[in-house]
């Protein structure tokens, strides 16, 4: 999740009110923002990816403010008329159809406000826009366009700019292969033909979203006092909520909002649209939600101290806020400004059983016996390697391996157990002998009737390993806990590359095969660096509950 | 000094014999017979007993020059040179008796000559007086062979002597060794003159209960304080019975278990939990996704349309869903289970509504993609509840919370906003560290949205849903820094760890 830096005395000067440093931690926790850190001039927080709105300075002083109740109720920003426009070419349809943009005059920008622009950007970037996939920002000084700007794309080497921080003029190919932006996000613009480009009345470049502003036109300085914004993306609504945040954001650091038309050929849109949003407000259902059982007043005064404006049973919503769907959102929010802290918890005197899973008591009471014969549990990962699960055991089992591994030391679903105990074993090579060990677990096999077409299932894996580790004795384990469970079983021989010839049998039960038995192989054994003798059991515990 | 003298061990009593001021451990093993972890077993002992003081000291150690072990059998070279020289004077006859290679030859010839034994006469070798006289004494010298090994502060005058003919001579050679050696205190020199008996019963058997011989005898008396060598029992393994003790507190709590597979279509992890198919959590930096088989089947075509629609439009949650076009191919991409909600929503898909109202737990085994390191695991346990009750509240929720958390052992938590995808409201659950003085975050919980519940339940019932991180909660309890040593599966760590008691 997004931390954002603020500085504190910003802060305190757009929330209007100091608290006490254990009131403001306290404060900032329960408005539900993480805490991190916070010093004599900053505060560091996590903001929860459900508001966007609060990850910048002002965002987030605007939602303490009213939380604490100092400026409450929804706050009304207003929009002037710009007069300029922003044309969408068709081009741009299947590269990045979509753009909302606005001007904001009277910034007067100083060293702390770029910080701050950048921290916000940055952080939307990072969190609603997905990287840049589904929304990016473009941010520039407006005395240095010439209006009205074309939303168009290009075949790439027919695009030609100099991109910022960079001492020449590229192509947009070039772009993607030289510029670090460009070399970062060239992912996003992957098996496209033409490219998109934002270009003002005297064909000047802008940008290349989502990739990177021109050096001439896309530079914000401390001389900058006006600038354009632009939001693009594939989900325009997305890119009005994101315009809508920004907006806000930079009329509460002091600028002044100017709409800009947006022609789309056929239709036409204003943009920003900072006209709340309405939403019916069934308080029964908040109440019963919440146990409590609030006055309409009551609620009124709490959805005002989150922001919002309550009037005919209608809850008016900030156009910032990206993450009201439903009533229920509303509901935290009420809950919110209530104060987790404030409700009275109970327990419902209703009963219910309690039943833990059969197989799992079963599994419990085989580990139980097994642990008096004096065995010890071990519990190892799902995931091994490729290399440990079949080269060393001198095994191809068709395992299931991961698309995404972080390495290739954890990269295939084990097909059986016995590998990871023997991979146990060579790492314990140090340790006292006998190391005889066991492991209940899950092991994945190709299935094409399951829902996944993987076959799950839990085997008990016994490894014998000391120097009179033998066949004799492991089928003594294997017989004792059979004894105990009054099942017989028949043993045949049989082949197993990872086990001595001779030395290997298949047990079965009630005519099902359920399990391996046998001395594993030297050549295996010291595949493991492995210096002891190794006698095994895998048993598919899955099967035999089922004769239980 | 009579109790001292019972409690002695038979170890003990077969050193006593031997011990004087100064001797050493190597002299001890000699004279006793006994195995050096013996004879050291039975000083430190008797240094419990204050009966003598364990000396570390270097000693020089002589032994035979590898090359000259034939010297051990058949006497020094230039013995039997001279031996050969008195039974043959032809050449070859000499070199067959004597067994000399060329060079042995040369040097015992020039020795021989050096000490004046022989004397060549017309080129012809001849015995002396002096020559004569060493074939009587038979080269006394010899004798040091085959005492070795031996310390050099072992050697007398005469050996010394020998000792440095020979080690110029290469014949033997010499290497520092640590020793131990003993002094007695005055309690070991009075015990050393005391007659210590052999009359006492050491270990009882089955022939000495039989036969009653024990009537007439003293049982030798144990030292109760000494260190016993290790043994270890079998044991389950430390998470697994700390899991074991939350299907306990469930159960208390009229939960019953849900279970399910590890690998999951992306329908249920993620789709029917009301995930956006482009939430950041379904990147795959953060889920493991399957190679092959890369997709499995989607449930009834009912549920999977209802899920479609929730999320497009909301369908009949009222809500407005995430406004985008679903992607039926997407949700059938197999992954690692990232957490046990995909069971509650299995779950809810299944549950009889007359059967209401229900809890359910779960606990295993969940995936994120993350490296290895001391604060992160890619695979980690997970315990999760949910109840589904139409007349419960988030202060049910909230009463259900301490409660589970007091039986896990935190008496003192606090709740916070929190966010989940699938959560509204959504808390965040601290409890507090006495050690470290404070919150410290260990619990998701929430009430399902109706975007989760409505297509599986077919009813906005609340189900209220938490689910703490597991394996965390367990290293303070077992002390432990580092997550990965959670499933190192170390032997030592093993048998020595502290059992879950609780």
């Amino acid at each position: 999740m997004p931390t954002i830096n603020i500085n504190r005395k910003v802060f305190e000067k757009l929330v209007g009110k100091k608290l006490p440093l254990e009131k403001l931690k306290d404060r900032i926790s329960y408005l539900g923002t993480d805490l991190e850190e916070i010093t004599k001039d900053e505060i560091i927080v996590e903001v929860f990816p459900n508001r966007p709105d609060m990850l910048s300075e002002q965002g987030f002083a605007r939602a303490f403010s009213s939380f604490i109740g100092i400026k409450t109720g929804l706050r009304t920003y207003k929009v002037n008329k710009s007069n300029h426009k922003m044309i969408i070419d068709s081009s741009v349809k299947t590269v990045r159809p979509f753009t909302a943009c606005c001007i904001i005059k009277n910034l007067n920008f100083n060293e702390e406000k770029i910080r701050e622009i950048i921290q916000i950007q940055e952080k939307l970037h990072l969190t609603y826009g997905r990287k840049r996939k589904k929304v990016a920002i473009g941010i520039y000084p407006s005395e240095k366009i010439k209006y009205p700007i074309t939303f168009k794309a290009l075949p790439p080497e027919k695009i030609k700019f100099q991109p910022l921080e960079y001492p020449i003029e590229l192509t947009g190919k070039q772009i993607l292969e030289k510029h670090p932006k460009g070399k970062e996000y060239a992912h996003l613009l992957e098996g496209k033909t033409k490219y998109p480009l934002f270009v003002d009345a005297n064909n000047q470049v802008l940008s290349m979203p989502p990739i990177i502003n021109s050096e001439n036109v896309g530079k914000i300085t401390e001389k900058t006092k006006d600038v354009f914004i632009e939001v693009s993306g594939f989900d325009f609504k997305a890119c009005k909520i994101c315009l809508n945040i920004l907006a806000t954001t930079l009329a509460d650091m002091g600028g002044k909002i100017y709409s800009m038309e947006i022609n789309f050929g056929n239709k036409k849109e204003t943009t920003p649209n900072l006209n709340p949003s309405k939403m019916k407000l069934n308080l029964d259902y908040i109440n019963k939600r919440l146990g409590l059982n609030l006055k309409e007043k009551e609620a009124k005064k709490l959805l005002e101290r989150m922001g919002y404006k309550y009037l005919n049973k209608t809850v008016l919503i900030p156009a910032y806020r990206a993450d009201i769907l439903h009533q229920v959102d509303l509901a935290e929010d009420i809950a919110i400004a209530y104060g987790y802290e404030n409700f009275n918890e109970e327990i419902p005197n209703i009963s219910t059983i309690g039943q833990e899973d059969p197989f799992e008591i079963f599994k419990r009471k085989i580990s139980n016996l097994l642990v008096g014969l004096n065995l010890l549990e071990v519990s190892t990962y799902h995931i091994l390697s490729e290399e440990n699960h079949n080269q060393k055991m001198n095994y191809d089992a068709d395992v299931i391996t991961l698309d995404n591994p972080a390495s290739t030391e954890y990269s295939v679903l084990r097909s059986w157990i016995v590998p990871s105990l023997m991979k146990i074993l060579s790492e314990n090579t140090h340790n006292e002998y006998p190391q005889n060990i066991f492991e209940i677990s899950e092991v994945f096999i190709h299935n094409k009737k399951t829902e996944t077409n993987v076959e799950e299932a839990t085997r008990l894996a016994v490894v014998l390993c000391d120097k009179d580790a033998n066949f004799t004795r492991i089928k003594q384990v294997f017989d004792a806990l059979m004894r105990s469970l009054k099942l017989s079983y028949k043993i045949e021989e049989t082949k197993h590359p990872s086990f001595i010839p001779g030395r290997v049998a298949r047990i079965s039960i009630k005519g099902k095969k359920v399990a391996y038995i046998g001395e594993v192989h030297p050549e295996v054994i010291s595949n493991f660096d492995i210096k002891m003798p190794v006698a095994c059991f895998e048993l598919n515990l899955s099967d035999l509950f089922k004769f239980i | 000094m009579g109790d001292i003298i019972e409690t002695l061990h038979p170890l003990e009593r077969k050193v006593i014999p031997f011990l004087k001021d100064n001797i050493t451990l190597t002299e001890l093993c000699k004279k006793t017979k006994l195995k050096e972890v013996e004879v050291m077993r039975a000083l430190q002992w008797l240094e419990n007993k204050n009966i003598l003081k364990i000396k570390k000291d270097i000693q020089e150690v002589i032994t035979i020059n590898p090359e000259y072990t034939k010297t051990t059998e058949k006497g020094l070279p230039e013995k039997r040179l001279l031996l050969a020289l008195k039974k043959s004077s032809e050449l070859n006859e000499i070199k067959k008796n004597a067994d000399l290679d060329k060079n042995e030859f040369n040097i015992s010839l020039g020795l021989l000559k050096r000490k004046k034994a022989i004397s060549f006469e017309n080129k012809r070798i001849m015995i002396t007086k002096e020559g004569e006289r060493l074939l009587k004494e038979n080269f006394p010298e010899e004798d040091l062979f085959k005492k070795l090994p031996l310390n050099y502060s072992e050697l007398n005058e005469k050996e010394k002597k020998y000792y440095n003919e020979f080690k110029n001579r290469h014949i033997i050679l010499t290497s520092l060794r640590k020793d131990r050696y003993i002094t007695l205190t005055d309690l070991g020199k009075k015990l050393i003159k005391k007659d210590i008996g052999k009359d006492l019963i050491d270990s009882l058997s089955p022939q000495i209960i039989k036969t009653k011989s024990w009537q007439n005898k003293k049982f030798r008396k144990y030292d109760v304080k000494l260190e016993v060598p290790k043994i270890y029992p079998g044991k389950r393994h430390f998470v697994n019975q700390a899991t074991d003790y939350a299907r306990k507190i469930w159960t208390e709590m009229g939960f019953e278990e849900m279970k399910g597979t590890l690998v999951n279509t992306s329908f249920w992890n993620f789709d029917a939990l009301f995930t956006a198919q482009d939430h950041p959590v379904r990147e795959l930096q953060d889920t493991f996704y399957i190679k092959n088989p890369k997709k499995g089947k989607l449930p009834a075509k009912k549920l999977v349309e209802r899920i479609k629609k929730t999320h497009e439009n909301g369908w009949k949650t009222k809500s407005t869903g995430w406004e985008y076009k679903w992607d039926e191919e997407e949700a059938k991409k197999n992954v690692l289970r990232t957490h046990t909600t995909v069971l509650s929503a299995q779950t809810l898909s299944k549950v009889n509504k007359s059967e209401l109202p229900k809890k359910f737990f779960a606990l295993g085994k969940c995936f994120r993609n993350e490296t290895l390191d001391w604060s992160h695991l890619f695979e980690f346990n997970q315990t999760e509840g949910i109840v589904v009750d139409k007349d419960a509240n988030f202060k049910h929720l909230l009463g259900y919370l301490r409660e589970f958390f007091k039986k896990m052992g935190y008496p003192k938590i606090r709740f916070r906003p929190g966010y989940f995808p699938y959560t509204e409201p959504s808390v965040e659950g601290d409890v507090y560290d006495p050690v470290r003085k404070q919150w410290v975050e260990l619990f998701g919980a929430g009430i399902f949205r109706p975007e989760v519940v409505v297509p599986l339940l077919g009813e906005d019932i609340p189900v209220l849903a938490w689910g703490p991180g597991f394996d965390r909660a367990l290293t303070a309890y077992y002390n432990i820094k580092d997550l990965r040593n959670l499933y190192e599966n170390d032997q030592k760590q093993l048998r020595e760890i502290k059992l879950w008691l609780k």
